[in-house]
């Protein structure tokens, strides 16, 4: 609510600055609005957005700090035999104060120095907002009455506007390398400070994945054990039998489509191949649990054979039915990227169209192909929520389909879901995982990438 | 010679047809067996058991004092009176097992139903009311026939006893499926026949309106700089190499970016709405990003030239002629982005938004759920109430995402231009 | 001044030879691209082993009736042929006849060189190797070589046969073109416009490349220049708006035409 007054202010403090600037610079020309530099509602524009970008800087970053800070201080006022507390209780207390503040309920009975606290919580709150609006109020009109001053009728407004425009729309982009750096950073501190525990060899060369950690240090199997062999014979047993299902299903839809069906045929059955592209991951693991595993399990059974209720083959073969549209989609721009002139070439000296297909557009579209192949594994080997539904959670080193195998993601999301111990080996290694995982999709990507951008240059 | 060998080879030419088209009926057919197994199992969760009840709204129990003090009406036993009058209908149940059976006929939501009436409209108290109140989840399940009565009785949830109540309430007209509004009027439950989306459902729109505020402006923001401003030179390089690989990277990724830097270093709350359109944001916007720019690319230079030769400046050109042409196609990027992001779960099982929450959020500082989540959270409940609540979610979810494409489609479809 | 667009009908002079010397008789060929009538009521004879030119003006339907004649506008899904195209008497229309079979007769060299992006080898191989004319590897050498070599590029691309096509040059290319289109065989090899693409240099190589192989081939090529068509063609189609205006010996068009519009093509009033 606060944020939405503060965010008025500003723009009623802008939509001013506009008018008054539009207006200084038609009062400067005397009537001649042609001897000015630039239309006078550019004059107006660039008030505004001094008046504007400044104070919105300011209060994002206000917003983004202001929480941290007044935590710190209401943590530091509260009694010394609660300040020692570890960071998960100390998250609860912090909670609790914050719900007395609000009014709302509180998980036990409030004691004194919760009651002060929050008080006091309260009181910073309250401080908080009265200096935020202050000071967005003093450097909107400051910067406000700073550039309206500089009004002249040689002032080029215009130019300086484009200027402000260019200088965001940079900004803007610099978004994607930020979130790449953000991505990067956190999974490495979480992971450097789990290899000060584990060490790498360990982790990259363990035959055993049990991150269970003790509650008590003298419990019995205390020590866990972050071998990640497991998981990824895991993730790879599924991403093969995903790709055994989408490659060629995909690939030879992508050829039937493009070169066999009909136009009427290719305009209803595209749109309904996308739809399979659309359909929420959540929904394939859903369908995985509750149908493709059971039928697998009772067939098995029908022929005698073990199958588990969260076998690999389920997980995988809902995770190559998904990947289908994906595959076909890429598949169907590179055969479509190979001219025309090679097909009529071919057909000229007298190939039938599979002779054409198969000997000189996939031939053709090979790299492309590869690439495509590549960025599908990239996606089933992050994919997530399938194997989380469907696949199982113990580490099982086998390269059997039958049984059940668990994958990075999956212990990604049960290692950080539920109730987290700060600090401790099993929380941190899910950000390992992470780690690897994004190493091991980032090459797969670049690499098919490059294999693409190669591909369609050669075209082009 | 040629001549021999055509026999086979036009053998091949239709085995190959033939697996080609064999490839896109097995594609078909996976998305006809996905859909009918959801809508089989899911369309009857719009429809809920109801059993009415004729509760004497007794003022003794209900309000002693007679002085209609909103804390006494609220808190006093409702579930006594719900109680009574289930005794009532079966006058012959006597023992303490058999009782508390038969209580459980009818849901706990009975009594809470009958609070918010006389909460509503204190004066009816002492009156005689009709009201039909929500089954207990088993019950609805044996009158859907996901429960079977052929079942032998220690196998099945619901006893024989049960069974035969239900008859007598059958044979009264007292028992009915109705439209299950409860389903798309209230939060989570732990009770199937309690439980509804729409939590999950306003949690969803929040975390959307966040992710498209934000994805679109920085999308199109900065497709037009690299597509019509940005020099060919290293920064940019690094810049397009970035986006093309933040497009492959797995959503779970972004989900521990999330973690670490919205919660653990920001101090933005667990759960919220805010902290997963953020994340879903950054996840969307390579795909705004790629989309605009294609768009872009496809208004021809010459209606930049034509700009730039009467005199507008570059930022002109832009934004009175190339922006405007290029919209459609952008908005449809948007569209597509959005309707991933709505179907994302992964990276927001990272930032909390899985905790199970029982208040409607009311803004987008206030621990929500999104409906994909309510989908993984009620698919591993162990109730067959719940299954057929997760499909119907599902059912719902389809169609936000189904409008979203089509209008995608639509959108496209009708701004299509050729140059 | 205008070329008089009136009195276009019947074809005049000599579309059709005498003597049953002719390798290809169309017959009354339309041609139509959903409802646009591209070709109409075509019919002329193309002699065996001479080289035959079509000329005329851009869209005139010239490339679209070389299409024909290989079927190569079965590709085309708009397209509706109707009339008779008969090769040694038999009509390439009717329902039994086999493309592939017809194709394996009937070569076609394109406008712009397009080599698979295969090696020189493969490019030449690949014919042979799917119509199965040769039975072992030394054959295929055999056929490959001797294609390389009617269509002059064994020299040029000997040392470096297994390197990819498509690293040629333009000319080289074309005549690679050209040698794949041998490799199988044909009785007749079209060719659309098999120098627009290339230098001076290049397009006197193909065009004595042409001469040479008349002796044994039956060709008919598509051009922009007239000079050209004078230089190989011994006798000369001059299509206008889907009409085939005037056909007769080379010599005798480009001196003595007897429509005007041909006239006024040749001496390049219009076109």
């Amino acid at each position: 609510m606060q944020t939405f007054i503060l965010t008025f202010v500003i723009l009623f403090l802008t939509l001013i600055g506009f008018i008054l600037g539009k207006r200084r610079s038609v009062k400067i020309s005397n009537g001649g609005v042609n001897k000015l530099h630039s239309l006078p509602g550019y004059y107006g524009l660039y008030v505004a957005m001094w008046c504007s970008i400044p104070a919105v800087i300011f209060l994002a970053l206000w917003l983004s700090f202001e929480n941290s800070i007044i935590t710190t201080l209401i943590v530091s006022d509260l009694p010394d035999e609660m300040k020692d507390l570890p960071p998960d209780r100390m998250s609860l207390i912090v909670n609790d104060i914050k719900n007395l503040a609000e009014g709302n309920i509180v998980s036990k009975e409030p004691d004194e120095a919760l009651k002060k606290a929050a008080l006091h919580y309260s009181r910073l709150k309250e401080v908080a907002y009265a200096s935020l609006f202050t000071l967005i109020m003093i450097i909107s009109t400051v910067f406000g009455i700073f550039t309206y001053r500089k009004i002249q009728s040689n002032f080029r407004a215009r130019n300086k506007v484009e200027k402000i425009m260019e200088i965001i729309l940079i900004a803007s982009s610099t978004v994607a390398i930020f979130t790449t750096i953000g991505i990067v950073l956190s999974v490495l501190f979480e992971s450097i400070r789990f290899f000060r525990q584990i060490p790498v060899f360990e982790f990259l060369l363990g035959l055993k994945w049990s991150p269970q950690m003790a509650i008590r240090p003298d419990q019995v199997g205390a020590s866990g054990s972050f071998g990640i062999i497991p998981l990824v014979t895991g993730t790879m047993l599924i991403s093969f039998i995903a790709m055994v299902v989408a490659v060629p299903i995909g690939l030879m839809s992508a050829i039937y489509m493009s070169e066999y069906a009909s136009y009427r045929t290719r305009a209803i059955v595209k749109p309904l191949l996308e739809i399979l592209a659309g359909i929420p991951t959540v929904v394939y693991g859903f369908f995985a649990a509750l149908t493709v595993a059971p039928f697998i399990r009772d067939t098995g059974a029908l022929v005698g054979l073990d199958v588990s209720s969260e076998s690999a083959l389920a997980a995988g073969l809902v995770m190559g039915v998904m990947i289908i549209p994906f595959v076909s989609s890429l598949s169907d721009d590179v055969i479509n990227a190979v001219p025309q002139s090679m097909r009529d070439g071919s057909y000229a000296i007298g190939a039938t169209q599979s002779e054409t297909i198969i000997r000189v557009l996939l031939q053709a579209a090979l790299p492309g192909i590869v690439g495509s192949v590549l960025l599908a594994v990239s996606r089933a080997i992050g994919e997530t929520m399938i194997v989380v539904m469907a696949a199982g959670l113990t580490a099982n080193l086998t390269g059997n389909p039958f049984e059940a195998v668990t994958t990075f993601t999956v212990q990604i999301v049960t290692l950080l879901i539920g109730d987290q111990e700060f600090d401790s080996p099993k929380t941190l290694a899910a950000f390992a995982l992470g780690l690897i995982l994004f190493i091991m999709t980032l090459c797969l990507n670049i690499v098919a990438l490059y294999v693409v951008r190669k591909y369609r240059e050669q075209y082009e | 010679m040629i001549k021999n060998r055509l026999k086979r080879r036009y053998l091949f030419e239709k085995i190959f047809r033939f697996m080609g088209l064999s490839a896109v009926v097995t594609a078909l057919a996976m998305l006809a067996i996905l859909f009918l197994t959801i809508i089989s199992n899911g369309y009857s969760a719009f429809k809920q058991t109801y059993i009415r009840l004729t509760v004497t709204l007794d003022e003794e129990v209900i309000d002693p004092d007679g002085a209609r003090n909103p804390d006494t009406l609220s808190s006093a036993n409702y579930s006594g009176i719900v109680k009574k009058t289930l005794r009532k209908i079966f006058p012959d149940v006597k023992s303490r097992r058999d009782k508390r059976e038969l209580y459980s006929l009818v849901s706990q939501g009975a009594s809470f139903q009958l609070r918010d009436i006389i909460m509503d409209n204190p004066d009816i108290i002492g009156e005689t009311v009709t009201i039909w109140v929500p089954a207990d989840d088993d019950i609805d399940m044996l009158f859907k026939g996901y429960i079977k009565r052929s079942t032998p009785e220690n196998e099945r949830r619901v006893s024989d006893k049960k069974i035969a109540w239900i008859d007598v309430l059958l044979n009264e007209g007292a028992i009915k499926k109705r439209f299950n509004s409860t389903f798309f009027t209230s939060g989570d439950s732990r009770e199937p026949e309690l439980a509804g989306i729409y939590g999950a459902l306003k949690g969803s729109i929040y975390t959307m309106i966040v992710t498209l505020l934000l994805s679109f402006p920085l999308g199109v923001a900065t497709a037009v700089y690299l597509e019509e401003f940005a020099p060919v030179n290293r920064f940019t390089d690094i810049i397009e190499v970035n986006i093309n690989n933040l497009a492959a990277v797995p959503s779970i990724v972004f989900g521990l970016l999330g973690l670490t830097i919205f919660l653990s270093f920001f101090g933005l709350p667990r759960s919220a709405p805010v902290v997963g359109g953020l994340v879903l944001t950054l996840m969307t916007l390579p795909t705004v990003i790629i989309a605009s720019r294609a768009a872009l690319k496809s208004v021809p230079p010459s209606i930049r030239e034509a700009a730039l030769g009467v005199g507008a400046s570059k930022m002109q050109s832009v934004l009175h002629h190339v922006l405007p042409l290029a919209m459609p196609g952008m908005l449809t990027g948007t569209i597509i982005g959005m309707a991933r992001a709505l179907g994302e779960t992964a990276p927001l099982l990272m930032i909390g938004m899985v905790a199970f929450i029982v208040d409607i959020p009311k803004g987008f500082f206030d621990p929500s759920t999104v409906l994909p989540v309510q989908i993984y959270l009620w698919a591993d409940s162990p109730e067959r109430a719940f299954l057929e609540r997760t499909s119907a979610t599902i059912i719902v979810l389809l169609a936000f995402l189904i409008i979203m494409n089509a209008l995608a489609v639509v959108l496209r479809k009708k701004f299509e231009r050729r140059w | 001044m205008n070329p008089n667009f009136d009195d276009i009908g019947e074809t005049i002079g000599a579309p059709l030879l005498e003597n049953g010397s002719a390798k290809i008789n169309c017959n009354d060929v339309n041609v139509f691209y959903d409802d646009k009538h591209a070709i109409r009521k075509v019919s002329v004879d193309i002699g065996k082993n001479e080289v035959t030119a079509f000329i005329g003006p851009s869209g005139c339907g010239k490339s679209t009736f070389l299409r024909c004649i290989n079927r190569m506008n079965d590709t085309i899904t708009s397209c509706r042929v109707t009339g008779e195209v008969n090769i040694d008497n038999i009509n390439i229309y009717n329902n039994e006849l086999d493309v592939v079979l017809l194709r394996a007769r009937v070569g076609m060299v394109f406008q712009k060189p397009n080599p698979f992006p295969k090696s020189i080898y493969e490019n030449v191989a690949y014919g042979p190797k799917i119509h199965g004319l040769a039975q072992n590897k030394a054959e295929l050498d055999e056929i490959v070589y001797t294609s390389l070599e009617k269509a002059g590029l064994l020299e040029e691309v000997k040392d470096r046969i297994n390197q990819p096509g498509t690293g040629l040059s333009g000319g080289q290319q074309q005549r690679l073109c050209i040698a794949r289109a041998i490799a199988v065989h044909p009785e007749v090899i079209l060719m659309d416009e098999p120098c627009s693409a290339l230098d001076p240099i290049a397009t006197a190589k193909i065009e004595e490349l042409i001469d040479e192989l008349k002796q044994n081939y039956t060709i008919i090529i598509v051009t922009h220049s007239m000079q050209q068509a004078a230089r190989v063609s011994q006798r000369t189609a001059f299509f206008h708006l889907g009409y085939l205006v005037e056909c007769d010996d080379t010599k005798r068009i480009f001196t003595t035409p007897d429509h005007k519009l041909t006239q006024d093509y040749i001496t390049g009033r219009y076109g």
